[in-house]
């Protein structure tokens, strides 16, 4: 067969680029030719809102239980009753009840961490307005959620560094199923 | 000794049954549609204006507007793919109205370099594609009440749906990110307004968790998580986070609300499970099934769906008698992981009283529990993972509706 050698220099280029493409391929996941665009945006910093059992990352600010009970009064019992006895939104009582014939799961009787009482009443409420409470607002609120409960040794003013400290009545009560 | 139930050895013998002789005279029909053009073509299509069908039990929850589900019409539906406007709801408050140019995907937490994605940037990672079934893990808990309710299918245990579902492998985005060796855990969070924010180990994460685009060929719909969702299958329903904002990276779980004190599951002794995200082997019929009416004696395709968050359907077996004789049905689908699989078998109704229900098997050796056993497992409070049988129960006058065995 012949060939010019301008076809021939065609050719070689050809096989140079199947050669350098293979170990490409072979690398590629099983499914998917796994050859990805990297088009994340690098950032510098991000908090983002996921607040650790820790207590790590809680934002600055600090709320009073009493500032709690003036908000928690005017935003919140409307649906969970003036001491959180409000049925089907109920956040307070029910403690001993989980082995019972009727367990009423409640801040009190069921949730493991003060944190994550934080955490959710930052991101999801009041229902009618979310994320509309600033920091301070969301201590105070917590506090008194707390304070409804009963819950042993609370601060007067829960802030960053004393909310994580609080000792739930539940904390033990869960086993964590593994994978 | 099955009650009608026809097993695949007995077909040919009982492939005459129902077949009547008659002399039909040829003569050409001419209905209005015969004889003259139909309507022309549309952008989009819908169903027939003789075919009704909706979404059941589209109902609010006391805790407030758009907190609550709604469930696919499983009676009305056949094969394995739920239609995305009928798959089942679960919002816990609403449906967000998002702007894909202004929402963002970021990783961040345990990770190499934090990242952020827009909509477009995701669009043009490698996707796959796979049938993956979805399962809110309070489907079914109405027959955990103690009397029976008498409803359908779909309102008893709509709250699961089959579909395709098409998106990048969250493994692609968490290598690029780079995780740290300390991370063990994966945090994901939703962007509407409940913010709900669900853990996933880290290694089911780089398994085959999808961060999905498309469902059933087409852009998600609002309902399913429009622009961006997770997508963890086999798991219950709600850890798929929908309109998916964020993924953090840590070494241990979120303790997020809806992992402690929503989505657990109480023991009998007070203690409670946390983090039981595989859902479990289960099967439905479909046909016939609460408050259906048989129109008369003759032969009826007994019909369900079966699924296993452990892995393939094996086996599902029907019973016509309550439970007492089983005959193991046709699976007529394939029987893939984590997918509705169809199963079928042919029954014989002469008006003799019945009790339908059936059994399922997966590859892993799980099997379906009866409604007893499946309540044992828990305080009788919990309403989440029953996973026990649905019996239908077919009167003389050929009436269905729900009974427990």
């Amino acid at each position: 067969m012949f060939m010019s050698s301008r076809e021939q220099g065609y050719w070689w280029r050809l096989l140079v680029w199947v050669f350098a493409l293979v170990p490409a391929l072979v690398q590629a996941d099983s499914i998917g030719h796994g050859l990805k665009p990297g088009l994340g945006e690098p950032l510098t910093e991000f908090k983002g809102t996921i607040i650790s059992v820790d207590g790590s990352n809680l934002p600055e600010g600090s709320g009073s239980v009493a500032a709690g009970k003036v908000l928690y009064e005017t935003r919140c019992a409307a649906c969970h009753g003036m001491k959180g006895e409000q049925p089907g939104n109920q956040l307070a009582g029910g403690r001993g009840s989980l082995s019972g014939p009727r367990p009423l799961k409640t801040v009190g009787s069921y949730w493991p961490y003060a944190t994550t009482l934080f955490d959710y009443i930052w991101r999801a409420m009041p229902y009618d307005e979310q994320k509309s409470l600033d920091p301070d607002q969301v201590y105070a609120v917590t506090g008194y959620v707390l304070r409804l409960n009963g819950i042993v040794g609370l601060p007067e003013v829960l802030n960053a560094k004393n909310l994580a400290g609080i000792k739930m009545p539940n904390r033990g009560g869960f086993v964590e199923m593994s994978e | 000794m099955t009650n009608g139930l026809i097993h695949r050895r007995d077909l040919l013998k009982a492939g005459s049954i129902g077949l009547i002789a008659g002399s039909a005279t040829p003569v050409m029909a001419r209905e209005p549609w015969m004889t003259g053009p139909g309507q022309p073509m549309s952008g989009s299509g819908e169903s027939s204006r003789y075919v009704s069908l909706a979404r059941e039990q589209v109902g609010a929850h006391a805790f407030g507007p758009g907190a609550g589900s709604s469930s696919s019409p499983l009676q009305h539906l056949n094969g394995t793919i739920t239609p995305s406007r009928l798959h089942f709801e679960r919002h816990h408050s609403g449906i967000p109205d998002i702007d894909p140019d202004k929402h963002r995907l970021t990783v961040h937490g345990a990770v190499r370099q934090p990242l952020r994605f827009s909509y477009a940037d995701l669009l043009r990672y490698p996707q796959e594609t796979h049938l993956y079934f979805l399962e809110c893990s309070g489907n079914s808990y109405r027959n955990t009440l103690a009397e029976p309710q008498n409803q359908t299918a779909g309102e008893l245990n709509g709250l699961v749906s089959g579909s395709e579902w098409t998106g990048i492998p969250l493994h692609y985005l968490l290598d690029e990110a780079g995780v740290t060796a300390d991370a063990e855990w994966i945090v994901a969070e939703g962007a509407d307004a409940a913010g709900l924010t669900r853990s996933v180990p880290l290694s089911r994460a780089l398994d085959n968790v999808l961060v999905a685009l498309y469902q059933n060929g087409e852009p998600l719909q609002p309902a399913q998580g429009f622009p961006v969702r997770l997508f963890v299958p086999g798991c219950e329903g709600n850890i798929s986070v929908k309109w998916l904002q964020t993924i953090k990276v840590q070494a241990k779980p979120g303790y997020t609300r809806d992992e402690t004190s929503k989505y657990t599951d109480l023991l009998q002794d007070g203690q409670a499970e946390m983090f039981t995200l595989q859902m479990e082997v289960k099967s439905v019929i479909t046909s016939p099934s609460g408050r259906m009416r048989l129109p008369e004696h003759g032969v009826y395709d007994v019909s369900g769906i079966a699924w296993s968050g452990a892995g393939t359907i094996a086996k599902v077996e029907v019973s016509a008698d309550g439970g007492k004789n089983w005959v193991t049905a046709a699976l007529q689908s394939d029987a893939r992981p984590l997918a509705l699989t169809r199963f079928r078998i042919p029954w014989h109704w002469q008006g003799q009283s019945a009790v339908l229900l059936s059994r399922a098997f997966d590859d892993r050796g799980n099997i379906q529990p009866t409604r007893e056993a499946a309540l044992a497992r828990y305080s009788s409070a919990v309403i989440y993972h029953y996973n026990g049988y649905q019996s239908w129960r077919v009167g003389k006058s050929g009436e269905v509706s729900n009974v427990y065995v």
